[in-house]
Protein backbone atom coordinates (compact mmCIF):
# COMPACT_ATOMS: atom_id res chain seq x y z
CA UNK A 1 0.00 0.00 0.00
CA UNK A 2 2.70 2.36 0.70
CA UNK A 3 4.51 1.48 -2.08
CA UNK A 4 1.96 2.61 -4.18
CA UNK A 5 2.01 6.11 -2.36
CA UNK A 6 5.75 6.71 -3.30
CA UNK A 7 4.90 6.66 -6.73
CA UNK A 8 2.78 9.44 -6.39
CA UNK A 9 3.55 13.08 -6.76
CA UNK A 10 3.70 14.79 -3.44
CA UNK A 11 2.13 17.71 -4.49
CA UNK A 12 1.98 20.19 -1.25
CA UNK A 13 4.48 19.04 1.03
CA UNK A 14 3.58 21.50 3.67
CA UNK A 15 5.77 19.66 6.47
CA UNK A 16 8.79 19.24 4.42
CA UNK A 17 8.30 15.61 5.72
CA UNK A 18 8.00 13.60 2.23
CA UNK A 19 4.42 13.60 3.03
CA UNK A 20 1.80 15.67 1.10
CA UNK A 21 -1.84 15.63 1.90
CA UNK A 22 -3.31 13.29 -0.46
CA UNK A 23 -0.20 10.56 0.44
CA UNK A 24 -0.62 10.68 3.88
CA UNK A 25 -4.67 9.83 3.10
CA UNK A 26 -4.24 6.93 1.25
CA UNK A 27 -1.63 5.70 3.89
CA UNK A 28 -4.26 6.67 6.52
CA UNK A 29 -6.63 4.45 4.71
CA UNK A 30 -5.98 1.42 6.51
CA UNK A 31 -5.61 3.90 9.88
CA UNK A 32 -8.65 4.12 12.03
CA UNK A 33 -9.01 2.12 15.36
CA UNK A 34 -10.54 1.20 18.11
CA UNK A 35 -11.47 -2.19 20.00
CA UNK A 36 -13.34 -5.54 19.48
CA UNK A 37 -14.47 -6.86 22.93
CA UNK A 38 -15.89 -10.31 22.86
CA UNK A 39 -17.11 -12.06 26.55
CA UNK A 40 -15.93 -15.51 26.75
CA UNK A 41 -16.57 -17.54 29.94
CA UNK A 42 -16.65 -14.31 31.86
CA UNK A 43 -13.27 -13.12 30.06
CA UNK A 44 -13.45 -10.22 28.43
CA UNK A 45 -10.73 -10.01 25.17
CA UNK A 46 -10.13 -7.67 23.12
CA UNK A 47 -9.20 -7.17 20.04
CA UNK A 48 -7.30 -4.33 18.29
CA UNK A 49 -9.37 -3.84 15.32
CA UNK A 50 -6.30 -3.90 12.86
CA UNK A 51 -5.13 -6.96 13.66
CA UNK A 52 -8.21 -9.34 13.30
CA UNK A 53 -7.57 -10.74 10.08
CA UNK A 54 -5.00 -12.80 12.53
CA UNK A 55 -7.65 -13.56 14.80
CA UNK A 56 -9.45 -17.01 14.71
CA UNK A 57 -12.92 -16.71 14.20
CA UNK A 58 -13.79 -18.87 16.89
CA UNK A 59 -12.64 -16.06 19.07
CA UNK A 60 -14.72 -13.58 18.01
CA UNK A 61 -18.04 -15.92 19.16
CA UNK A 62 -18.92 -15.04 22.60
CA UNK A 63 -22.58 -14.03 24.65
CA UNK A 64 -21.75 -10.61 24.21
CA UNK A 65 -19.46 -8.38 21.82
CA UNK A 66 -19.12 -4.74 21.81
CA UNK A 67 -16.62 -1.95 20.54
CA UNK A 68 -14.49 0.24 22.15
CA UNK A 69 -13.40 3.70 20.45
CA UNK A 70 -11.90 6.61 21.81
CA UNK A 71 -10.39 9.83 21.88
CA UNK A 72 -11.77 10.71 18.28
CA UNK A 73 -10.21 14.74 19.11
CA UNK A 74 -12.59 15.87 15.71
CA UNK A 75 -11.54 19.18 15.27
CA UNK A 76 -7.74 18.31 15.54
CA UNK A 77 -5.96 19.15 12.64
CA UNK A 78 -2.10 19.26 13.28
CA UNK A 79 0.42 17.30 11.56
CA UNK A 80 -0.09 14.12 13.79
CA UNK A 81 -3.39 13.66 11.93
CA UNK A 82 -4.78 16.63 9.67
CA UNK A 83 -7.91 14.18 9.22
CA UNK A 84 -9.18 12.86 11.96
CA UNK A 85 -12.56 12.54 10.83
CA UNK A 86 -11.27 9.84 7.51
CA UNK A 87 -9.64 7.88 10.54
CA UNK A 88 -12.78 7.86 12.42
CA UNK A 89 -14.83 6.89 9.16
CA UNK A 90 -11.48 3.94 8.47
CA UNK A 91 -12.81 2.87 12.32
CA UNK A 92 -15.94 2.45 11.43
CA UNK A 93 -15.56 0.68 8.41
CA UNK A 94 -13.26 -1.57 10.06
CA UNK A 95 -16.26 -2.10 12.77
CA UNK A 96 -18.82 -2.66 9.73
CA UNK A 97 -16.80 -5.32 8.35
CA UNK A 98 -16.56 -7.40 11.59
CA UNK A 99 -18.09 -10.94 10.74
CA UNK A 100 -20.51 -10.98 14.10
CA UNK A 101 -21.67 -7.39 14.67
CA UNK A 102 -21.11 -5.62 18.14
CA UNK A 103 -24.23 -4.99 19.80
CA UNK A 104 -22.76 -1.83 20.49
CA UNK A 105 -20.34 0.22 21.06
CA UNK A 106 -18.41 2.41 24.13
CA UNK A 107 -16.88 5.75 23.30
CA UNK A 108 -14.45 6.31 26.16
CA UNK A 109 -13.96 9.89 25.66
CA UNK A 110 -12.44 13.14 23.72
CA UNK A 111 -14.88 12.68 21.21
CA UNK A 112 -14.36 16.57 20.54
CA UNK A 113 -11.05 18.22 20.38
CA UNK A 114 -12.42 22.04 21.54
CA UNK A 115 -16.13 20.87 22.62
CA UNK A 116 -17.25 22.61 19.39
CA UNK A 117 -20.62 22.15 18.35
CA UNK A 118 -20.11 21.06 15.15
CA UNK A 119 -17.33 18.64 16.03
CA UNK A 120 -19.70 16.52 17.98
CA UNK A 121 -22.08 16.56 15.14
CA UNK A 122 -19.32 15.49 12.36
CA UNK A 123 -18.98 12.61 14.67
CA UNK A 124 -22.38 11.79 15.31
CA UNK A 125 -22.54 12.01 11.65
CA UNK A 126 -19.94 9.30 10.78
CA UNK A 127 -20.52 6.98 13.68
CA UNK A 128 -24.44 7.08 12.30
CA UNK A 129 -23.35 5.04 9.55
CA UNK A 130 -22.07 2.30 12.44
CA UNK A 131 -23.85 -0.79 12.14
CA UNK A 132 -24.32 -0.57 16.14
CA UNK A 133 -26.94 1.64 16.79
CA UNK A 134 -26.56 1.96 20.10
CA UNK A 135 -23.49 3.77 21.46
CA UNK A 136 -22.72 4.67 25.45
CA UNK A 137 -20.23 7.83 25.90
CA UNK A 138 -18.35 9.37 28.91
CA UNK A 139 -16.74 12.72 28.48
CA UNK A 140 -13.00 13.07 27.85
CA UNK A 141 -11.40 16.50 29.38
CA UNK A 142 -11.66 17.90 25.89
CA UNK A 143 -16.04 17.64 25.67
CA UNK A 144 -15.90 19.89 28.34
CA UNK A 145 -14.05 22.79 27.83
CA UNK A 146 -16.11 26.14 28.37
CA UNK A 147 -19.32 24.80 29.96
CA UNK A 148 -18.35 22.06 33.16
CA UNK A 149 -19.92 19.39 30.22
CA UNK A 150 -23.17 20.92 29.92
CA UNK A 151 -23.39 20.24 26.34
CA UNK A 152 -21.87 17.04 26.20
CA UNK A 153 -24.74 15.96 29.30
CA UNK A 154 -27.54 17.30 27.07
CA UNK A 155 -26.23 15.27 23.98
CA UNK A 156 -25.39 12.31 25.01
CA UNK A 157 -25.88 12.02 29.03
CA UNK A 158 -30.09 11.89 29.06
CA UNK A 159 -30.72 9.52 32.06
CA UNK A 160 -27.04 9.97 33.46
CA UNK A 161 -26.69 10.65 37.63
CA UNK A 162 -24.72 13.96 38.41
CA UNK A 163 -21.64 14.79 35.92
CA UNK A 164 -23.09 11.71 33.48
CA UNK A 165 -22.21 8.84 35.29
CA UNK A 166 -24.50 5.52 34.87
CA UNK A 167 -25.10 2.04 34.22
CA UNK A 168 -26.80 -0.56 32.47
CA UNK A 169 -27.01 -4.38 32.11
CA UNK A 170 -26.00 -6.07 28.78
CA UNK A 171 -26.46 -9.80 28.58
CA UNK A 172 -25.97 -10.61 32.56
CA UNK A 173 -23.15 -8.04 32.63
CA UNK A 174 -23.18 -5.02 34.27
CA UNK A 175 -21.58 -1.72 32.42
CA UNK A 176 -20.62 1.48 34.41
CA UNK A 177 -20.05 4.37 33.14
CA UNK A 178 -17.80 7.10 34.93
CA UNK A 179 -16.84 10.35 34.95
CA UNK A 180 -13.36 11.39 36.25
CA UNK A 181 -12.73 14.53 34.50
CA UNK A 182 -14.39 17.31 35.95
CA UNK A 183 -13.47 19.82 38.82
CA UNK A 184 -9.79 18.89 38.58
CA UNK A 185 -7.41 20.12 40.80
CA UNK A 186 -4.34 21.70 40.66
CA UNK A 187 -1.49 19.17 40.50
CA UNK A 188 -3.44 16.82 40.40
CA UNK A 189 -5.01 13.72 38.37
CA UNK A 190 -8.60 12.43 37.35
CA UNK A 191 -11.13 13.28 39.97
CA UNK A 192 -14.51 11.07 40.41
CA UNK A 193 -15.34 12.74 43.47
CA UNK A 194 -17.94 11.86 46.64
CA UNK A 195 -20.77 12.23 45.23
CA UNK A 196 -20.00 9.51 42.32
CA UNK A 197 -18.12 7.31 44.71
CA UNK A 198 -21.22 7.59 46.84
CA UNK A 199 -23.82 6.14 43.83
CA UNK A 200 -21.18 3.54 42.77
CA UNK A 201 -21.24 1.86 46.11
CA UNK A 202 -25.20 1.89 46.00
CA UNK A 203 -25.31 1.29 42.56
CA UNK A 204 -23.47 -2.61 42.84
CA UNK A 205 -23.87 -3.35 46.37
CA UNK A 206 -27.32 -5.49 44.81
CA UNK A 207 -25.32 -7.44 42.65
CA UNK A 208 -24.34 -10.91 43.08
CA UNK A 209 -20.68 -11.50 43.42
CA UNK A 210 -20.83 -13.72 39.94
CA UNK A 211 -21.82 -10.63 37.77
CA UNK A 212 -19.15 -10.02 35.49
CA UNK A 213 -18.32 -5.91 35.60
CA UNK A 214 -17.60 -3.67 32.84
CA UNK A 215 -16.19 -0.29 34.25
CA UNK A 216 -15.90 2.45 31.50
CA UNK A 217 -14.11 6.00 32.01
CA UNK A 218 -12.15 8.56 30.24
CA UNK A 219 -8.65 8.98 32.22
CA UNK A 220 -7.34 5.61 33.40
CA UNK A 221 -8.85 4.00 36.99
CA UNK A 222 -5.14 2.72 37.63
CA UNK A 223 -1.90 4.38 38.05
CA UNK A 224 -0.45 4.42 34.06
CA UNK A 225 1.92 7.61 34.80
CA UNK A 226 0.98 9.97 37.83
CA UNK A 227 3.90 12.31 36.23
CA UNK A 228 1.80 12.97 32.98
CA UNK A 229 -1.31 13.02 34.92
CA UNK A 230 -2.12 9.16 34.00
CA UNK A 231 -4.05 8.47 36.92
CA UNK A 232 -7.31 8.82 38.68
CA UNK A 233 -6.66 10.18 42.44
CA UNK A 234 -9.99 8.48 44.32
CA UNK A 235 -9.44 5.17 42.05
CA UNK A 236 -8.53 3.24 45.03
CA UNK A 237 -12.16 3.87 46.31
CA UNK A 238 -14.05 2.49 43.17
CA UNK A 239 -12.52 -0.29 42.96
CA UNK A 240 -12.68 -1.01 46.62
CA UNK A 241 -16.32 -1.23 45.78
CA UNK A 242 -15.58 -3.60 43.18
CA UNK A 243 -13.90 -6.15 45.41
CA UNK A 244 -16.82 -8.57 45.71
CA UNK A 245 -16.69 -9.49 41.97
CA UNK A 246 -15.29 -12.05 40.58
CA UNK A 247 -14.85 -10.71 37.51
CA UNK A 248 -14.20 -6.73 36.71
CA UNK A 249 -12.95 -5.35 33.54
CA UNK A 250 -11.96 -1.97 33.23
CA UNK A 251 -11.72 0.26 29.85
CA UNK A 252 -10.23 3.58 29.92
CA UNK A 253 -8.68 5.87 26.94
CA UNK A 254 -6.45 9.20 27.09
CA UNK A 255 -3.36 7.77 26.80
CA UNK A 256 -3.69 7.11 22.75
CA UNK A 257 -2.18 3.86 23.09
CA UNK A 258 -3.05 0.54 24.43
CA UNK A 259 -1.84 -0.68 27.73
CA UNK A 260 -2.80 -3.53 30.12
CA UNK A 261 -2.80 -4.62 32.91
CA UNK A 262 -4.03 -7.57 35.50
CA UNK A 263 -4.91 -7.03 39.68
CA UNK A 264 -5.95 -9.72 41.11
CA UNK A 265 -9.56 -10.03 39.63
CA UNK A 266 -9.72 -6.50 37.90
CA UNK A 267 -8.28 -6.25 33.96
CA UNK A 268 -7.22 -2.76 33.02
CA UNK A 269 -7.28 -1.81 29.79
CA UNK A 270 -7.08 1.38 27.69
CA UNK A 271 -7.93 1.92 24.01
CA UNK A 272 -6.25 3.61 21.07
CA UNK A 273 -7.25 7.31 19.89
CA UNK A 274 -9.05 6.74 16.46
CA UNK A 275 -7.07 10.01 16.28
CA UNK A 276 -3.29 10.67 16.78
CA UNK A 277 -1.00 8.28 19.31
CA UNK A 278 0.72 9.61 22.68
CA UNK A 279 4.21 8.57 23.46
CA UNK A 280 4.53 5.80 25.69
CA UNK A 281 5.29 6.72 30.02
CA UNK A 282 8.08 9.19 30.70
CA UNK A 283 9.50 8.77 26.81
CA UNK A 284 8.82 12.29 25.32
CA UNK A 285 9.10 15.57 27.31
CA UNK A 286 5.67 16.19 27.18
CA UNK A 287 2.29 14.02 26.53
CA UNK A 288 1.79 15.47 22.96
CA UNK A 289 0.72 14.26 20.10
CA UNK A 290 3.32 11.69 18.85
CA UNK A 291 4.04 12.62 14.94
CA UNK A 292 4.78 9.18 13.30
CA UNK A 293 4.99 8.72 9.54
CA UNK A 294 1.90 7.87 7.91
CA UNK A 295 2.66 4.26 6.94
CA UNK A 296 2.79 3.38 10.51
CA UNK A 297 0.21 5.72 12.06
CA UNK A 298 -2.44 2.49 11.06
CA UNK A 299 -0.76 0.38 13.36
CA UNK A 300 -0.98 2.40 16.18
CA UNK A 301 -4.58 3.59 15.91
CA UNK A 302 -7.32 1.46 17.48
CA UNK A 303 -10.58 -0.24 18.01
CA UNK A 304 -11.28 -2.28 21.32
CA UNK A 305 -13.46 -4.61 20.63
CA UNK A 306 -15.01 -7.19 23.72
CA UNK A 307 -16.90 -10.40 23.69
CA UNK A 308 -18.16 -11.70 26.53
CA UNK A 309 -19.77 -15.59 27.02
CA UNK A 310 -22.35 -16.24 29.69
CA UNK A 311 -22.45 -18.79 31.94
CA UNK A 312 -18.71 -19.06 33.22
CA UNK A 313 -16.38 -16.77 35.38
CA UNK A 314 -13.54 -14.48 34.12
CA UNK A 315 -13.29 -11.64 32.07
CA UNK A 316 -9.78 -10.94 29.36
CA UNK A 317 -9.55 -8.42 27.28
CA UNK A 318 -7.18 -8.46 24.07
CA UNK A 319 -6.05 -5.83 21.80
CA UNK A 320 -5.31 -5.38 17.99
CA UNK A 321 -4.46 -2.42 15.96
CA UNK A 322 -6.07 -1.41 12.87
CA UNK A 323 -3.18 -2.23 10.08
CA UNK B 1 6.78 22.50 11.32
CA UNK B 2 7.55 22.76 14.82
CA UNK B 3 10.86 23.84 14.20
CA UNK B 4 9.97 26.33 11.47
CA UNK B 5 7.25 28.03 14.42
CA UNK B 6 10.04 28.46 16.66
CA UNK B 7 12.25 29.97 13.85
CA UNK B 8 9.82 32.32 12.94
CA UNK B 9 9.32 33.49 17.11
CA UNK B 10 13.26 33.90 17.44
CA UNK B 11 13.61 35.81 14.39
CA UNK B 12 10.42 38.38 15.39
CA UNK B 13 11.89 38.25 19.03
CA UNK B 14 15.13 39.35 17.71
CA UNK B 15 13.56 42.17 15.27
CA UNK B 16 11.83 43.65 18.58
CA UNK B 17 14.83 42.68 20.53
CA UNK B 18 16.75 45.25 17.85
CA UNK B 19 14.37 47.95 17.68
CA UNK B 20 13.00 48.10 21.06
CA UNK B 21 15.32 50.27 23.25
CA UNK B 22 15.34 53.57 20.54
CA UNK B 23 11.65 52.77 18.95
CA UNK B 24 9.19 53.53 22.04
CA UNK B 25 8.87 57.36 21.31
CA UNK B 26 5.32 56.41 22.66
CA UNK B 27 6.00 54.89 25.67
CA UNK B 28 5.25 57.77 28.34
CA UNK B 29 3.50 55.15 30.75
CA UNK B 30 6.60 53.37 32.10
CA UNK B 31 8.65 56.28 32.06
CA UNK B 32 10.93 56.84 35.23
CA UNK B 33 10.87 53.21 34.97
CA UNK B 34 13.25 50.38 33.82
CA UNK B 35 11.24 47.40 34.43
CA UNK B 36 9.17 46.42 31.44
CA UNK B 37 5.00 46.95 32.14
CA UNK B 38 4.71 43.39 29.79
CA UNK B 39 5.41 39.82 30.37
CA UNK B 40 5.29 36.58 28.12
CA UNK B 41 5.13 33.11 29.82
CA UNK B 42 5.36 30.61 27.12
CA UNK B 43 3.02 27.33 26.78
CA UNK B 44 5.51 24.39 25.54
CA UNK B 45 5.78 20.93 25.95
CA UNK B 46 2.43 20.88 28.75
CA UNK B 47 4.72 23.30 30.87
CA UNK B 48 4.47 26.89 31.54
CA UNK B 49 7.81 28.90 31.08
CA UNK B 50 8.66 30.24 33.34
CA UNK B 51 6.99 28.36 35.68
CA UNK B 52 7.47 31.27 38.63
CA UNK B 53 7.49 34.89 37.11
CA UNK B 54 7.94 38.19 39.42
CA UNK B 55 7.13 41.12 37.88
CA UNK B 56 6.17 44.87 39.46
CA UNK B 57 2.91 45.27 39.77
CA UNK B 58 0.67 46.71 37.08
CA UNK B 59 2.70 44.29 34.74
CA UNK B 60 0.64 42.68 31.94
CA UNK B 61 1.83 39.06 31.69
CA UNK B 62 0.69 37.33 28.50
CA UNK B 63 0.32 33.28 28.68
CA UNK B 64 0.42 31.27 24.69
CA UNK B 65 -0.38 28.44 23.57
CA UNK B 66 2.49 26.62 21.18
CA UNK B 67 1.60 23.10 21.55
CA UNK B 68 -0.81 20.91 19.13
CA UNK B 69 -3.09 20.55 21.99
CA UNK B 70 -5.37 22.87 23.51
CA UNK B 71 -4.64 24.77 27.42
CA UNK B 72 -5.78 26.95 30.05
CA UNK B 73 -4.61 29.22 32.17
CA UNK B 74 -6.89 29.17 35.47
CA UNK B 75 -6.03 30.54 39.05
CA UNK B 76 -6.44 27.88 42.01
CA UNK B 77 -7.28 30.90 44.67
CA UNK B 78 -10.73 30.81 45.22
CA UNK B 79 -12.29 33.01 44.13
CA UNK B 80 -10.62 32.67 41.03
CA UNK B 81 -7.81 36.07 40.47
CA UNK B 82 -8.19 35.05 36.41
CA UNK B 83 -8.99 32.60 33.96
CA UNK B 84 -8.48 32.54 30.53
CA UNK B 85 -10.91 30.82 27.99
CA UNK B 86 -9.26 27.13 26.03
CA UNK B 87 -6.67 28.27 23.92
CA UNK B 88 -5.74 26.59 21.16
CA UNK B 89 -2.47 26.21 19.39
CA UNK B 90 -0.89 29.98 18.90
CA UNK B 91 -3.75 31.71 21.33
CA UNK B 92 -2.73 34.02 24.26
CA UNK B 93 -4.31 35.00 27.00
CA UNK B 94 -3.37 38.56 28.87
CA UNK B 95 -4.36 39.41 32.46
CA UNK B 96 -2.68 42.66 34.46
CA UNK B 97 -1.80 42.05 38.18
CA UNK B 98 -2.96 45.58 39.73
CA UNK B 99 -2.15 44.18 43.73
CA UNK B 100 0.74 42.33 45.22
CA UNK B 101 1.02 38.80 45.72
CA UNK B 102 1.53 35.70 44.86
CA UNK B 103 -1.27 34.30 42.45
CA UNK B 104 -0.75 30.50 41.71
CA UNK B 105 -2.49 28.76 38.59
CA UNK B 106 -2.91 25.88 36.53
CA UNK B 107 -4.49 24.26 33.30
CA UNK B 108 -7.64 23.07 33.60
CA UNK B 109 -7.36 20.17 31.19
CA UNK B 110 -3.78 18.89 32.39
CA UNK B 111 -3.98 20.15 36.09
CA UNK B 112 -0.17 18.53 36.40
CA UNK B 113 0.78 21.78 34.56
CA UNK B 114 0.95 24.76 37.47
CA UNK B 115 3.48 27.86 37.45
CA UNK B 116 2.73 31.37 40.50
CA UNK B 117 3.12 34.68 39.15
CA UNK B 118 4.83 36.95 42.28
CA UNK B 119 3.99 40.41 42.07
CA UNK B 120 5.88 43.22 44.36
Amino acid sequence: MFEARKKDEILHDHNHDGVDRRGFLKCMAWAGTGAFCVMQGGVLKSYSLSRLSEMDPKEAIGELSFVQISDSHMGFNKPANPDVAGTLQVAVDKINGLSAAPEFMLHTGDVSHLAKPEEFDTVDQILKSAKPKDVFYVPGEHDVLNDDGKQFLERYGKGSQGAGWYSFEKKGVHFIGLVNVMNLKAGGLGTLGHDQLEWLEDDVKHLKSSTPIVVFAHIPLWSVYPEWGWGTEDSAQALAYLKKFGSVTVLNGHIHQTMQKVEGNVTFHTAASTAFPQPQPGKADSPGPLKVPAEQLRNILGITDVNYVQGKHALAVVDSSLA
Amino acid sequence: MRRSVSIAVLAVTLLVGIRAPGARPGNVVASGQEKPSTMEVKIDNFSFGPAALTVPVGTTVTWTNRDDIPHTVVSTDDPKAFKSKVLDTDEKFSFTFSKAGTYPYFCSIHPKMTGKVVVQ
